[in-house]
């Protein structure tokens, strides 16, 4: 084999697992597309065009349930424990990034050991501590236990960034008299903008998809976030899972995350990168 | 006036440290002390009073068969699945990294399913998997792999496979990203010099691309371990509950939840914090750990 065909050979090869990584990665979505676009007994029909697109399972999953409802809950939510832990993570990051105190570098372990914590083994002792403050069945047990895994990466990315920043910077305001809070807020928070909008992303798309917690704090439909709405959706008997309503919704939910996940890709790269390549 | 700085730092660090500190220990500390409490008494989910009951609950545990099976499959799914989304996940980051057309396509289409949410996936591959009208059962059954539908979470054996197979879909964009940004810091001369002296790309892949990306191929193995090891959503919005795919986060809950048993599921879930704590330090000790956790 010549060296040119050998290269060809090596392209063709390239393309073709290329392609296929392109339907295993996106099959599924489409054809949850397509599936919300048949209504009645068209749904049976595996053909991945619907023959007559009708958006019945669309109106019917907002009609049929609180969904709307369920969507606001969950921005609720979720913008609620990205603010939360990025005001924690930013006070905290300034402390960890710059000053040295004993035991820093176990402070950073320990809050890098509760993201390992499985959320199961803290769900009897939130439960308890949630029904005790009275916030059982609200949004606020939820935007608060979320901080558990939303916290240790927003320290962590913080602290990451706020080493890389110039000490002058902030020499020079306080040699000028600023207080901390001052520095804080008029010059790293300006600074750490860029950050700030990645791990929040991430902490939005983590308070997004979680289940057990709201699964378990919540109790009526009308208090349901996105995830658990979904994954209890049901039809009139055991029997009948209505799968159009299912991927009806699964698509409305999901079409916002992808656009933004697509639109931040490369902030969200850096964000799940940070740290991990320099090992 | 540099020393007076530090000082006043140091005493502004307190106060910008603590709302972290009180918010990690509401949210995780006393809560997995209390979890660990419940653990040696009789409590119920729905309160009242409690009483220490020592070991029993532990004692009740290693005795049901079904805890064991829910050990193994956690044990199972956590290593086949971070072993076949570890080997696929490398075979794309090397894919994406080549010069070919469409890379940016290709990139942020690998990206969808890590941007799906967990149930969500869960829903669309239990359709696609249904044992009726599912697509996966046609497609298979049209081309000839399999005479007849399968029940693919029905059956006890393929149904392991089966939330296999959708986690490892879900996650392996993960190692994606963490290898390509790995791959990327190759340096290309060393490619080029190796090319030259005659060395073949499986042996330019193991003397120069290896060593370079082995820091981040260790942490990403790591950080998918430790949560592989606590899956939960995906498995319950599957199959539910039942004990051929039940993990111990699964079994944990059930009896907590479900069966309002407290102090028995609480044992349960300190023993899964337990297997996990044991990793972890197992992977601290055997490299040093130095990355962020990522959102999942």
């Amino acid at each position: 084999m010549s060296r040119r065909t050998r290269r060809r050979l090596g392209q063709a090869a390239l393309y073709t697992i290329a392609t296929v990584v392109l339907l295993y990665t996106l099959f599924p979505f489409v054809w949850a597309i397509s599936t919300s676009l048949k209504s009645g007994s068209a749904i049976f029909d595996t053909a991945l065009i619907p023959p007559d697109p009708r958006w019945d399972n669309y109106v019917e999953v907002f009609r049929e349930q609180p969904f709307g409802r369920n969507i606001l809950n969950s921005v609720i939510v979720a913008a609620s424990t990205v603010l939360l832990s990025l005001a924690l993570g930013l006070t905290a990051a300034h402390a960890l990034g710059r000053v040295t105190f004993r035991g820093r570098a176990l402070l950073l372990v320990t809050v890098l050991g509760v993201s390992m914590f499985p959320q199961v083994a803290v769900l009897s002792g939130l439960f308890e501590l949630v029904r005790w403050l009275g916030l059982y069945n609200t949004l606020p047990a939820l935007a608060f236990s979320y901080l558990i895994f939303t916290l240790p990466f927003t320290v962590w990315v913080l602290t990451t960034f706020v080493r890389a920043l110039p000490v002058e910077l902030e020499e020079a305001a306080m040699i000028d008299g600023a207080s901390s809070w001052t520095v804080l807020t008029r010059v790293f928070l300006p600074l750490l903008a860029p950050a700030m909008v990645t791990t929040g992303l991430l902490a939005f798309i983590a308070a997004w998809n979680e289940f057990l917690f709201a699964l378990t704090f919540t109790l009526t439909d009308d208090r349901r976030t996105v995830p658990v709405a979904i994954a209890l959706i049901s039809g009139a008997s055991a029997f009948e899972v209505p799968w159009g309503r299912i991927m009806a919704a699964s698509v409305t939910v999901t079409v916002p995350l992808i656009v933004l996940v697509l639109v931040f890709q490369r902030r969200i790269a850096v964000g799940l990168t940070a740290g991990a390549v320099k090992g | 006036m540099r020393r007076s700085i530090a000082a006043q730092r140091r005493r502004d660090a307190v106060w910008f440290l603590l709302p972290l500190l009180v918010a990690l220990l509401i949210v995780a500390g006393w809560p997995l002390a209390r979890t660990i409490w419940l653990s040696f008494t009789d409590a119920s989910l729905a309160g009242g009073a409690h009483r220490f009951v020592g070991l029993e609950n532990y004692a009740f545990l290693i005795e049901d068969p079904d805890w064991w099976r829910a050990v193994r499959n956690t044990l199972v799914f956590a290593s086949v699945s971070v072993a076949l989304e570890t080997a696929l996940g490398l075979g794309i980051a090397l894919v994406l990294d080549a010069q070919i057309r469409g890379r940016g396509l290709l990139r942020a289409a690998v990206l969808v399913p890590w941007a799906i949410p967990t149930v969500v996936s869960a829903q669309l591959w239990a359709w696609m998997l249904h044992d009726q009208y599912g697509v996966i059962n046609e497609t298979l059954l049209l081309v000839g792999v399999i005479e007849a539908p399968r029940a693919w979470l029905a059956d006890r054996t393929l149904a392991m496979a089966s939330v296999i197979a959708v986690d490892v879909w879900k996650t392996t964009p993960f190692m994606v990203l963490l290898l390509l940004a790995a791959l990327q810091t190759v340096p290309v001369d060393l490619h080029e010099a190796a090319q030259v002296d005659g060395a073949g790309a499986i042996r330019r892949f193991m003397v120069v691309t290896l060593p370079v990306i082995r820091p981040a191929l260790l942490v990403a193995v790591i950080f998918r371990t430790l949560d592989a090891l606590r899956i939960f959503d995906l498995i319950y919005v599957m199959v539910g509950n039942a004990s051929a795919t039940a993990t111990m986060a699964v079994y944990a809950r059930q009896h907590m939840v479900d069966f309002q048993d407290a102090g028995y599921g609480s044992a349960a879930s300190t023993l899964l914090f337990a297997v996990i704590a044991l990793a972890t330090a197992l992977f601290i000790t055997l490299g040093r750990l130095t990355a962020p956790p990522a959102a999942r």
